[in-house]
C-alpha cells in the first residue's frame, strides 16, 4: 500500500545535527536545517561547501554518518517511502533511460510513483517543459539541454511537497530558464517547497525569500535574504571565483 | 497488487532496453557458444565422454554468460544515475530487485538455450529424452544464480573494477548451486532415476528461495550511498 501523500499539518523536512564523511572527508558537519512548505531556500556556496551532499541527504538518497534526517516528525529512513511521495529531486544526473523516448521515461516514473491519472499528468508536464514534439524521441538523441528540461518534467510530475534543485538551470536556454523561473516563483504560494542550489546568486536571490550559506560543510549563515551579512556573501563568491566558477 | 505494477514496469523496461540496443544477449549467447565450441577442439570427446563433461561445460558456459548479463544490467542503471532515479520513488527497492532478477532470469534463460542447442549439435548429444528433468534442474539453477548474480552485480557496478569485480564476488557464493547443477544435470543426462538427484534438486531450489529472499530484504542497502 503506498503512502498517502496528502500533506499532514507539519510536513517539515528536516537535518537534525547532520554530519556526512567521505573517508576522512567531512562534507557535512553539524547540519542543523529545517524546510517547511512555502519555503523558497537558496542554497549558496563554493565547490566543495556541501550543497549537493546536503540535497541529497534531504532527498533520502544518502544516510547521515551523525544526527538524523525527519520528514513530517518521523525519521525518514524507516518510513522513507512517505517521505519520497513528497520530494522531488534534480540531481546532475539527469536520471533518464537514453534508449526509451520522454514519454516512456514518464511513463515509467509515473508507474513508480503509483501515480493516478498518468496520462493526463504526462500531457500536462510535456506541455509545460515544452517537450510536447519531442515525446517520441529517445533521449539519448536531445541535446544536454533537452535532457534537463525531461528531468525537470521527471521531477514535476508526481507534484511533490519539497522540490529539491541542484543546480536547476544548468543548461537550458533563456526560455527554459524562464519557464523554470515561474514554476519555482509560484511553488511557495500553492504550499510547496523549493530548494535549490545555483552559482548564480542574482537569479538565485530572485527567487528565493531565504538563504543558506554553506562553506568546507558547515552551515555560515541561515535566514532571510535581505539580512545576509555584505561579508559572507563576498567571501563565499571570492571562494566560488577562486574555485573556478 | 501495486507492487506487481512495479515490478512489470521494471522488468518490461529492462525488456524493452535491451530489444533496442540489443547488446546482452547477442554477447552472452556468442560467448557461451564459443566456450562450447572451444572445450569441444580441447578435449574431442568420445560420447561416452562427452555425457561426464557436458554438464560441466554447460553449467560453466552458463555462468559466464551470467557475469555478461549481470554486468550488462548494471551498466544499463548506471549511465545517467537510473538506479539512483529508482530509489527515490516510494516503494520498497526489493523491487526493483525483483523486476530486474526477472528480467535476467529471461535473458540468461534464453542464452542457456541456444548454448544447450548448440552443445547438442557439437557433442552429437540428444537432450530430448531427459528434457523435462533437465529442464527443471536448470530452471532451479539458473533462478539461484540469477538471485545472486543480480544482487552482486548491483555491489559490483559501484566499484572501479566492476567487471572483475563481478565474478570475484559472486562466484564464491554460487559454488553450492553450480554442483547442484551440474550433478543433477549429470543423473538426468546420464537416464539415471530422478531418486539419484533429486537431493541436489532441492538444493538447488533452497538455494533460488533463500537468496532470492535474502537479496530482496538486503536490496534497499544495496542502492543506498
Amino acid at each position: 500500500m503506498l503512502p498517502d501523500t496528502s500533506p499532514p499539518a507539519k510536513a517539515a523536512l528536516e537535518l537534525r545535527n547532520v554530519s556526512k564523511y567521505f573517508g576522512d572527508l567531512a562534507a557535512l558537519a553539524g547540519v542543523q536545517l529545517r524546510v517547511e512548505p512555502g519555503e523558497a531556500i537558496l542554497l549558496y556556496g563554493p565547490n566543495g561547501a556541501g550543497k549537493t551532499t546536503l540535497l541529497r541527504l534531504l532527498a533520502t538518497l544518502v544516510r547521515p554518518s551523525e544526527g538524523e534526517v525527519w520528514f513530517a516528525g518521523q525519521e525518514v529512513h524507516r518510513h522513507a517511502a512517505r517521505a519520497r511521495a513528497a520530494i522531488g529531486f534534480v540531481s546532475h544526473a539527469t536520471y533518464l533511460y537514453g534508449d526509451l523516448t520522454v514519454r516512456e521515461n514518464l511513463k515509467l516514473i509515473g508507474t513508480l510513483f503509483a501515480l493516478p491519472r498518468l496520462e493526463k499528468k504526462i500531457v500536462a508536464a510535456l506541455e509545460l517543459f515544452r517537450l510536447g514534439d519531442r515525446a517520441r524521441t529517445p533521449v539519448r538523441a536531445l541535446s544536454r539541454g533537452l535532457q534537463q528540461r525531461v528531468a525537470l518534467a521527471r521531477a514535476f510530475l508526481h507534484e511533490p511537497q519539497f522540490l529539491l534543485l541542484d543546480e536547476p538551470f544548468t543548461g537550458l536556454d533563456a526560455a527554459s530558464v524562464s519557464t523554470l523561473e515561474d514554476l519555482m516563483s509560484q511553488l511557495p504560494a500553492r504550499g510547496k517547497a523549493v530548494v535549490f542550489s545555483t552559482h548564480d546568486f542574482e537569479r538565485g536571490a530572485a527567487l528565493a525569500r531565504r538563504i543558506v550559506a554553506l562553506e568546507s560543510g558547515r552551515i555560515r549563515y541561515d535566514g532571510p535574504l535581505a539580512l545576509v551579512p555584505r561579508n559572507l556573501l563576498r567571501v563565499t563568491s571570492e571562494k566560488a571565483e577562486s574555485s573556478g566558477q | 497488487m501495486q507492487s506487481l505494477r512495479i515490478i512489470s514496469a521494471i522488468f518490461a523496461k529492462d525488456l524493452r532496453l535491451e530489444w533496442r540496443n540489443r547488446e546482452t544477449l547477442a554477447s552472452m549467447c556468442v560467448f557461451g557458444i564459443l566456450v562450447v565450441f572451444l572445450f569441444n577442439f580441447a578435449f574431442e570427446p568420445a560420447r561416452e565422454e562427452s555425457l561426464r563433461l557436458l554438464p560441466g561445460l554447460l553449467w560453466i558456459s552458463f555462468a559466464f554468460a551470467g557475469v555478461l548479463c549481470f554486468n550488462r544490467s548494471f551498466a544499463v542503471e548506471r549511465e545517467n544515475a537510473c538506479l539512483e532515479g529508482m530509489a527515490l520513488a516510494p516503494f520498497d527497492p526489493g523491487l526493483i530487485y525483483l523486476g530486474k532478477m526477472l528480467a535476467n532470469l529471461v535473458f540468461l534463460g534464453i542464452a542457456e538455450s541456444v548454448i544447450v542447442f548448440a552443445a547438442s549439435l557439437w557433442y552429437n548429444f540428444s537432450f530430448v529424452p531427459s528434457l523435462r528433468w533437465f529442464a527443471l534442474i536448470t530452471f532451479l539453477g539458473t533462478v539461484g544464480y540469477v538471485a545472486v548474480g543480480t544482487t552482486f552485480g548491483a555491489i559490483a557496478a559501484n566499484t572501479r573494477m566492476r567487471e572483475v569485480m563481478l565474478p570475484v564476488l559472486q562466484f564464491p557464493i554460487a559454488v553450492p548451486v553450480f554442483i547442484a547443477g551440474i550433478e543433477a544435470s549429470t543423473g538426468a543426462l546420464k537416464g539415471d532415476p530422478p531418486s539419484n538427484y533429486l537431493g541436489w534438486i532441492k538444493l538447488a531450489a533452497g538455494f533460488a528461495v533463500v537468496f532470492t529472499v535474502l537479496s530482496y530484504l538486503l536490496f534497499e542497502y544495496v542502492v543506498e550511498e
